[in-house]
C-alpha cells in the first residue's frame, strides 16, 4: 500500500472538530493511528474504517480514509460484507467494549472465527461512556454505576480471552497512552493476514477514571506490567521478576537472579504457538495477582474467509462454461410452445 | 372437474376404457410429512407442464420436518390445477384427492368437490393408523364416502410386490410408495412418463442408483396398474392450454426470485452479493443463488439475520449490488440496519417472504401480515420503496425492479413475497434478450467538487463512490447529516429537510411507473384493490363475475410504496372498493389514510390463499349493496 508521495500524520487528519471530552484517552489512539498509518504509507483512498455506536466509534470521522460509522455492534458485519466484495481493501474497524463484547458479542467471536482480514481495534474502557456512565461488559464485578448503585454482580469478559476462545489468530493488547507500543501493535495488525484485533486500554477520565492506572501509572508500570516479546523471556521489574510454567502448565511468577530462579528456567514467550490454549493461560495474567501482559499473545497464519470465498467464486466461475443470461434462464426442464 | 364431462369415446391401444376431455382438473396428493409428498406433486406439475398445460400449484406442509406419523397435525399436502386454458389459481377445491393414510383423508376430504374422486391407500387404513387419525370406524367400511367416487388401492402391498427382488430392506421399500401413486395419476390422466423417468433418475442416480431404478420401477407398476386393473372408468385428458409462443420451464417463486436478482445485477453491470441466514420459507433464495457462484454471484450464510444485512450493506458500501432475504422474523432484526440504508443511501435489495405471525407463528404458511412492518417497522422517518410480487414467475419481474430502482435511487428496496409464491410453481415463458434492457450503475469518480449527498435533479438519488476511488474519500454514518456534504449535522433546519428529502426521493419512484393496469372498464360500481399473491384469486373472481355482466373491475398493485399516481383517479370511478388480503386489513389502512376512501376489506389469515368463492361472495354482496 506504498503511496508515492510521503504522507504524514496530519494527512490523515480530516476537517472535522474533534469531539471526545477533553483528557479522553481516545486521542492518543487516534494519534497513534494516524502517525502509524502515516509511517506504514498507507492509502488513505484504499482504506475504510468501520465503526459501530459509542464514543470510540465517532473514530472514522476524524480520519481521512474512507469510513462508516453504522450501528450498535454490528460494524464486523458491513467489515465482513465490504472486505469479501473487495479484498484489496484494507478494512479496519473500530469499536468498544460494549460495541463489541454486548450488543455485538455474536459478530465479534464469528469474525475470529472465520478469520476475516479485517484489523479490529477494541477500545476498551470498561464503561459505556456516550450513555453516560453505566457498567459495561469488562467492568470489574461490584461496579457502582447509575444502573448499578449497588454494585454490578456480573463477572466481567477478558476481551482477550474471549477472542482467543473464538480463534482469533492475532491478538495483542495495548494501552493508550504507551504511545510507542500502541503504534508497533498497531503496524503488526497491519500486517497480520487474517483477523488482527488489538485490545487497548483506554481511560475515560469523566465516566471511569484510572480504571487502569495501577499498571499504567509511570513509577509502577515496569512492575506490573509483562511485555510480551516474541522469542524473549517473560521478564517484568527490571528483569529481576519472571514467568515460569510449572508442571502442571500454569504460570507462576518468580524472582529471577543469582541465587534465586535462573534465567533459563524463565519461560520465553512464542507468540505462533499452534494451540490457543498457551495464550489462553497468558491472557489470565493479571494484576494484582500477576503482572498483566500487553503486546502480542498469538500471532498465527490460517486461511482468510474473505481468500476461501472468493478462490471458491473464481473456480465456479471456471468451471461454468457458458456464463450468461440465456443460460442462467434456461436451466432445467424447458418446453417450446408453438 | 372444472367442466362437464364428454366421453369421446376415443379408445387408445391397451385400454378398452374411454378417454373423458375436461377442461381443467385440481389434483391434491396428501400424506404424511415423510410420504414423499411434496415430491410426487412436483413431479406431477412437471409432466404436466410438460403436456402443454397452464398450470398453478399449492404446496401445504407442516413445520415439522417429520412429525409424528400418521397424525393429522403430520399431513403434508401438494395440489396442483392444470387446465386448457389459463390457471390463475390452485384452484378452490380438488376434484382427485390421493389420500395415503386416514390422517390425509381426514383432513382433506372436506375440501373435495361433491362426487368427488378419492384414491386411498387401503394398507395404511388399519386399526393403529385409524386411531391415530381419531376415526371410531374405518371410513372405507362405514359408508362416510358414499357419494364419492373411491378408488382403494392396496398401494403398500403393490409397491412391496413389486419391489420383493430388489433387495432393498421393508422400510425403504415402503418409502417408495408414492411413486406408485404418482404413477396411477399419470395414468390416470394421461400424462407423458418420459420426463418423470427421467427426473426421478437424476434426482437418485448420482446418491443411491439402486433407489432410482426402484422409484422408476414402482412408478411404472403404478401406471401400468392404472391401465390394467379396470378398477378406474376412464382416463381423463385435458388438452394443451392456448398459451404465447416460446420456450417455457416450470419455476417455484423463489428460484424466479434469486434468477430476477442475478439478472438484475447484470443488467445494472454490478457483482451481486448475497448474504443469507437460514429462515422458512425463504431459505430456498439463498440455495438457488448459492448455484449461481460461478456467474460471479457471491453467497455467504452469516450467524444471524442482522450479520446477513450488515454484510449486505457493507457490499454495497463496496460498490457491489448487496441483497439479503428473510422472512417476518428475520426481517423484524434487520430493521435498524435498512434504517442505516436509508440514512446511508445505498442501493439495498430485502426481500421478505412472508409467512404467517405473529412472533413465530406459521412457518410453512402463506400470510400477507408484514405490509405494516415494510412499509414503517423501522425508527424515525424512514422511508423504503416496497413492491410485491403477484406470482411464482413474477417474482422474477419485480427482482429485475427491485435491483433498477434501488441502484438508480440509492435505495434500500423491499420486494415482498410469500410462502404461496416461494413453493407455488407455475409456467414461466423464458424471456429473450430483447426483452430485458440494461441500466447500468454509475459510479462517481471525478474528485472536482465532490459532495457526498449532492443530489441528482431527476431522482434526487446522491453519488454512488466506490472506497478506492482517489481522492474522494469520504464518510458517511447513521448520524444525521448535512444535506450537501455529508458531515455530521445536528442543525434543526437541516434535519427537516433531510427528512422531507428522504421521502421525497421514494417519491420520485413514481416517475418510473407505467400506467395502472385495469381488468376491466375504469368505472363501474366495485372496484377490487389487490397487492401480492392474491392476484390469482381476484383475477378468476372478477373474471367470473364479469361474465355474468357485473360492473365490477380489479387493478392489482405492484408498488406499495411508492403507490401509483393514478390510482387515486381510478377510485373515485368506483362506488365501492373492496380490498382482498390475507391480514387483518393493512393496504385497506394505507388507502383508507392516503385517499380517505371508504375502502372494504376482506380478510382471511388461516394460513392459506383466498378461495375465488370467497371473493366472489364479497365482491356480490358490495353488488347488492
Amino acid at each position: 500500500m506504498g503511496s508515492e508521495i510521503k504522507l504524514k500524520k496530519k494527512d490523515f487528519q480530516s476537517d472535522q472538530d474533534v469531539r471526545w471530552c477533553p483528557g479522553c484517552g481516545d486521542y492518543s489512539i487516534l494519534a497513534q493511528v494516524q502517525k502509524s498509518f502515516a509511517e506504514l504509507g498507507v492509502n488513505r483512498d484504499e482504506t475504510v474504517i468501520i465503526s459501530g455506536i459509542g464514543c470510540s466509534s465517532r473514530f472514522p470521522y476524524y480520519m481521512t480514509t474512507y469510513g462508516m460509522h453504522s450501528i450498535h455492534g454490528r460494524a464486523p458485519t458491513f467489515a465482513t460484507g465490504l472486505k469479501v466484495s473487495r479484498p484489496e481493501l484494507n478494512v479496519w474497524v473500530v469499536t468498544g467494549d460494549g460495541d463489541s463484547l454486548s450488543i455485538g458479542g455474536n459478530h465479534l467471536i464469528h469474525a475470529m472465527r472465520r478469520n476475516v482480514n479485517l484489523k479490529i481495534l477494541l477500545f476498551n474502557n470498561r464503561i459505556y461512556g456516550l450513555t453516560k456512565g453505566q457498567y459495561s461488559p469488562t467492568s470489574e464485578t461490584g461496579k457502582r454505576t447509575p444502573s448499578t448503585p449497588l454494585g454490578s454482580v456480573d463477572n466481567p469478559f477478558d476481551p482477550v480471552s474471549v477472542v482467543l476462545g473464538a480463534g482469533a489468530t492475532f491478538v495483542a493488547r495495548s494501552i493508550d497512552t504507551d504511545t510507542k507500543h500502541l503504534q508497533e501493535m498497531i503496524k503488526r495488525a497491519h500486517a497480520h493476514q487474517g483477523t488482527a484485533i488489538v485490545e487497548i486500554y483506554q481511560n475515560c477520565n469523566v465516566f471511569n477514571d484510572g480504571a487502569f492506572v495501577q499498571i499504567t501509572r509511570k513509577d509502577v508500570k515496569e512492575d506490573r506490567q509483562l511485555r510480551l516479546q516474541h522469542g524473549e523471556p517473560m521478564l517484568f521489574a527490571g528483569g529481576t521478576r519472571g514467568i515460569r510454567f510449572n508442571h502442571l502448565g500454569v504460570p507462576e511468577v518468580v524472582e529471577v537472579g543469582p541465587g534465586k530462579t535462573p534465567l533459563d528456567e524463565v519461560a520465553k514467550h512464542d507468540e505462533t504457538v499452534g494451540s490457543p490454549a498457551y495464550a489462553f493461560t497468558l491472557a489470565q495474567l493479571r494484576y494484582p495477582e500477576h503482572p498483566t501482559p500487553v503486546g502480542v499473545f498469538r500471532a498465527v497464519d490460517r486461511p482468510t474467509y474473505d481468500d476461501a470465498v472468493n478462490e471458491q467464486t473464481q473456480a465456479a466461475i471456471a468451471a461454468t462454461k457458458s456464463r450468461n443470461l440465456l443460460s442462467l434462464w434456461n436451466q432445467g426442464d424447458v418446453w417450446e410452445a408453438e | 372437474m372444472a367442466t362437464s364431462t364428454t366421453p369421446t369415446g376415443q379408445e387408445t391401444s391397451g385400454t378398452a376404457r374411454p378417454i373423458v376431455e375436461v377442461d381443467s382438473v385440481v389434483i391434491r396428493f396428501a400424506g404424511d410429512s415423510g410420504d414423499g409428498m411434496q415430491l410426487t406433486g412436483a413431479e406431477f406439475t412437471k409432466a404436466s407442464a410438460v403436456a402443454g398445460n397452464d398450470l398453478s400449484t399449492l404446496p401445504d406442509y407442516p413445520a415439522e420436518i417429520r412429525a409424528p406419523a400418521g397424525t393429522l397435525f403430520g399431513v403434508s399436502g401438494f395440489q396442483v390445477q392444470f387446465a386448457a386454458h389459463e390457471v390463475f389459481t390452485p384452484g378452490d377445491q380438488p376434484d382427485v384427492l390421493v389420500a395415503m393414510n386416514p390422517a390425509a383423508l381426514k383432513t382433506n376430504l372436506p375440501d373435495l368437490v361433491t362426487s368427488g374422486s378419492v384414491i386411498v391407500n387401503t394398507a395404511a387404513f388399519n386399526a393403529h393408523n385409524l386411531t391415530k387419525a381419531k376415526y371410531e370406524h374405518n371410513p372405507l367400511e362405514d359408508g362416510s364416502l358414499e357419494g364419492y367416487q373411491v378408488y382403494p388401492v392396496d398401494i403398500t402391498g403393490l409397491t412391496k410386490q413389486c419391489l420383493v427382488d430388489s433387495g432393498l430392506n421393508a422400510k425403504a421399500i415402503d418409502r417408495c410408495k408414492n411413486f406408485f401413486a404418482l404413477g396411477m395419476t399419470f395414468w390416470m390422466f394421461n400424462r407423458p412418463i418420459e420426463p418423470a423417468l427421467k427426473s426421478i433418475d437424476e434426482k437418485f442416480a448420482k446418491k443411491k442408483p439402486e433407489l432410482a431404478e426402484a422409484n422408476i420401477k414402482v412408478f411404472k407398476a403404478g401406471y401400468h396398474y392404472g391401465e390394467t386393473a379396470e378398477i378406474f372408468h376412464q382416463s381423463v385428458q385435458v388438452k394443451k392450454a392456448e398459451i404465447a409462443p416460446g420456450r417455457y420451464r416450470n419455476i417455484m417463486g423463489n428460484s424466479a426470485t434469486a434468477i430476477g436478482l442475478v439478472t438484475g445485477a447484470t443488467l445494472a453491470d454490478l457483482p451481486l452479493f448475497y448474504a443469507g441466514y437460514p429462515i422458512t420459507p425463504a431459505s430456498t433464495i439463498l440455495h438457488e443463488l448459492s448455484r449461481y457462484r460461478g456467474y460471479g454471484t457471491t453467497t455467504i450464510q452469516v450467524e444471524d439475520e442482522i450479520a446477513a444485512v450488515g454484510a449486505a450493506i457493507g457490499a454495497s458500501f463496496g460498490g457491489s449490488l448487496g441483497v439479503t432475504a428473510s422472512s417476518g422474523p428475520g426481517i423484524a432484526l434487520k430493521a435498524e440496519a435498512m434504517g442505516l440504508a436509508v440514512s446511508l443511501e445505498l442501493p439495498l435489495v430485502v426481500v421478505n417472504v412472508q409467512r404467517g405471525g405473529p412472533s413465530t407463528g406459521l412457518p410453512t404458511k402463506t400470510e400477507q401480515s408484514d405490509l405494516m412492518q415494510m412499509l414503517y417497522g423501522r425508527n424515525g422517518e424512514s422511508p423504503v420503496a416496497v413492491l410485491a410480487a403477484r406470482t411464482p414467475a413474477d417474482c422474477f419481474d419485480c427482482a429485475i425492479a427491485a435491483v433498477r430502482i434501488a441502484v438508480k435511487y440509492m435505495t434500500p428496496v423491499v420486494l415482498m413475497t410469500d410462502g404461496y409464491l416461494a413453493n407455488g410453481a407455475e409456467p414461466w415463458r423464458i424471456p429473450d434478450l430483447d426483452d430485458v434492457d440494461c441500466f447500468p450503475a454509475t459510479f462517481r469518480t471525478d474528485p472536482e467538487d465532490f459532495f457526498p449527498y449532492q443530489r441528482d435533479e431527476a431522482t434526487l438519488a446522491r453519488p454512488w463512490v466506490k472506497p478506492g476511488t482517489p481522492g474522494l474519500a469520504h464518510r458517511v454514518g447513521g448520524l444525521e447529516k448535512d444535506a450537501l456534504t455529508g458531515h455530521v449535522s445536528y442543525d434543526p433546519e437541516n434535519h427537516q429537510k433531510m427528512c422531507e428529502l428522504r421521502r421525497d426521493k421514494v417519491l420520485r419512484i413514481q416517475q418510473e411507473l407505467s400506467p395502472l393496469e385495469v381488468n376491466g372498464e375504469r368505472e363501474g360500481e366495485v372496484l377490487v384493490i389487490g397487492w401480492g399473491s392474491t392476484y390469482g384469486s381476484i383475477t378468476k373472481a372478477v373474471n367470473g363475475l364479469r361474465e355474468t355482466g357485473a360492473k365490477v373491475s380489479h387493478v392489482h398493485l405492484r408498488w406499495l410504496n411508492p403507490l401509483h399516481p393514478g390510482l387515486g383517479d381510478l377510485m373515485k370511478g368506483f362506488g365501492r372498493i373492496l380490498v382482498p388480503e390475507l391480514n387483518l386489513g393493512q393496504l385497506v389502512r394505507v388507502l383508507r389514510a392516503e385517499y380517505v376512501v371508504d375502502a372494504v376489506p376482506l380478510n382471511k389469515v388461516q394460513g392459506k390463499p383466498f378461495k375465488v368463492s370467497e371473493i366472489t361472495a364479497a365482491i356480490e354482496a358490495l353488488l347488492e349493496k
